[in-house]
């Protein structure tokens, strides 16, 4: 079943949910999207430094990395089964917050801060948010995250400001490849069951749609991902789950356990001194 | 204590109870991938000191404004001006921690800017903002006796709210992908609760003669029991993800309390009529509650920080391993 975020935020009539399609299978490495994304939100630098990881510095997704671009190396045979030669396999997959349709940072967000736009993304307001760090341990992805400088929560706005004024976000813009897709998510989805299908048949037997399913732990990802492996080769989640599923159980539990207490009080009160 | 073998991860009961499967017991070592051993999560941006010494200040707060109703309307009057001045004394405490532990602590009051049942901090946010004034209120009437039926009122009110306010914490901990707190849900508020009614269990007998006393005793006997109880089954949901509960300074912290909780409450019962030894049982209850506490915000962050935790009880629920 699949849930219009932007209808349940509250907005009557709104545009088409917009979102990312990214497809790490015609992913070159070249980073334009890490690159793209900083320049236009004016992300600030994050680490100079090699990781020794690949061609991969910038880690992770960050408070200053909205773009992140992992490198796997894996090795595999290569030539004839008999010459039992080892070749490299290079996997490369943009990383990027993943626009939940149920978002865990929003939900437990204490000052609304985080919002759902009109497009269905999720987008952190700067001159609201108090850095509580709330939303940080709630991303079943790791993608949040507060910046020493500021104190404040940053991640991907899915460039709020350019769909706004009908341009495409820039990583989008600056990808060579088209592994980085951007436009209403519905095609998109169409598209990535067309492309997995396509490599399936190529004989890519892990190549896998991640996050496309709005019946997944999430409800469906405004961001999803064509990937060639399993998902935490990636460093992503296998199966995340949205914590706030699980707070009706907790308030239960709460309540019950706030009632023994009380009770506790109850029975002490009821004691007369001796 | 001999160091358990890192990454133990292998088998034991699945994180979800309903899909535990006797053969899984005997399952080898989970075979699991990462990105170059990176945390798959963030680990929460709060503070060791300022946020697991909210959980320990925020309990006793709200149990010894149980204490205090309690032993208010039962005649122990010095027991219920203890308790009323730990409580007013603890959610100060917890108010600078918390506000500190922002990165933008000046914009404090943006916590009451909406209402929103799907934020335990927001909950939380509004619960200090009204069992504050009242604890507040109480204590002051009791030192003072000035409004003597106001403080009795401010009393029952922080009485009523005080149980919500020990216990909350646990939602707080526990809505988040951290895998060691999400799991552990439906038994951290019990373990809260009975947490925080050793601690203020705890003050009343380290401040108090036993006689006079008697409340606290009877508070340390119903919430030492719960405690120890809450986290046996805590421990046994958790499976696998306990491990940092049993191990390195979390399962350090945590053994002590067990110590200092079984002590303590054999203390408070069998001193009863000692005032040396039902002071010493006092103090290793609230001690016992502040362990636990660091004990379980530590073990969290340890789950958090290490993939497998993420990655290995996931892949079981997706039926991969």
């Amino acid at each position: 079943m699949s849930v219009d975020p932007a209808a349940r935020a509250g907005y009557p009539e709104h545009p088409p949910r917009m979102g990312f399609f990214t497809d790490t299978s015609v992913c070159i490495g070249c980073k334009a999207c890490e690159v793209a994304c900083k320049e236009w939100n004016a992300v600030p630098e994050d680490g100079l430094a090699l990781s020794g990881m690949s061609y991969d510095n910038t880690v992770g997704l960050g408070a200053s990395t909205w773009r992140h671009v992992a490198f796997i190396e894996q090795s595999i045979p290569v030539g004839p089964p008999s010459a039992a030669a080892e070749g490299v396999r290079w996997l490369m997959s943009s990383d990027v917050c993943k626009h939940c349709t149920e978002s865990g940072c929003l939900d437990v967000c204490p000052t609304g801060a985080l919002f759902r736009t009109e497009f269905g993304t999720v987008v952190v307001q700067d001159d609201v948010c108090n850095g509580c760090g709330y939303c940080v341990g709630a991303c079943p992805f790791g993608v949040i995250a507060r910046r020493e400088e500021d104190g404040q929560a940053h991640k991907c706005t899915l460039c709020y400001d350019r769909l706004g004024a009908g341009m495409e976000p820039a990583c989008a813009k600056a990808c060579p490849t088209d592994s980085i897709q951007f436009g209403p998510l519905d095609e998109l989805r169409e598209r990535a069951a067309l492309r997995v299908a396509d490599l399936r048949a190529a004989g890519q037997d892990h190549a896998q749609l991640y996050l496309n399913d709005p019946d997944d732990g999430i409800g469906g990802g405004g961001a999803f991902f064509l990937l060639l492996d399993e998902p935490e080769v990636y460093g992503l989640p296998p199966d995340p789950v949205v914590t706030t599923r699980d707070l009706p159980g907790i308030w239960k539990h709460v309540g019950l356990a706030a009632a023994g207490l009380a009770a506790a009080g109850l029975a002490l009160g009821l004691g007369r001194r001796k | 204590m001999t160091p358990e073998p890192k990454g133990r991860l292998k088998g034991g009961p699945v994180a979800r109870g309903k899909r535990r499967r006797a053969e899984q017991l005997m399952v080898p070592e989970a075979e699991f991938t990462s990105y170059y051993g990176r945390p798959v999560i963030k680990e929460p941006a709060w503070g060791v000191p300022d946020i697991a010494g909210y959980l320990f200040l925020g309990g006793l707060a709200g149990a010894s404004s149980v204490l205090a109703a309690g032993a208010h309307a039962s005649g122990y009057g010095e027991l219920a001006r203890v308790a009323k001045v730990t409580a007013l004394g603890a959610i100060s405490l917890s108010a600078v921690a918390l506000v500190h532990d922002l990165g933008r602590p000046e914009r404090f009051a943006n916590m009451l800017r909406v209402f929103k049942p799907t934020s335990p901090m927001s909950v939380g946010s509004w619960l200090l903002s009204a069992y504050g004034p009242l604890a507040g209120a109480a204590a002051v009437s009791d030192l003072t006796g000035i409004l003597p039926a106001a403080g009795t009122a401010a009393t029952l009110g922080a009485g009523l709210l005080g149980p919500a306010v020990a216990t909350y914490t646990a939602a707080l901990i526990c809505d988040t992908a951290v895998p060691g707190w999400h799991e552990g849900h439906r038994e951290m508020p019990y373990l809260f609760a009975g947490s925080a009614s050793c601690a203020a269990a705890g003050l009343g007998l380290l401040t108090l003669p036993p006689e006079a006393a008697r409340p606290a005793r009877t508070l340390a006997t119903l919430g030492a029991p719960a405690e120890l109880a809450a986290k046996r089954l805590l421990l046994r949901r958790l499976g696998d993800i306990a491990e940092p509960y049993e191990t390195g300074r979390p399962g350090r912290l945590l053994r002590a309390a067990e110590l200092l909780t079984v002590g303590g409450l054999a203390g408070a019962v069998l001193g009863r009529r000692n005032r040396a030894v039902s002071a010493l049982a006092g103090a290793s209850l609230l001690a016992a509650s502040a362990l636990t506490r660091f004990g379980v915000f530590e073990a969290g962050l340890v789950t958090a920080r290490d993939p497998k935790y993420t990655i290995v009880p996931q892949r079981r629920r997706r039926g991969m391993n």
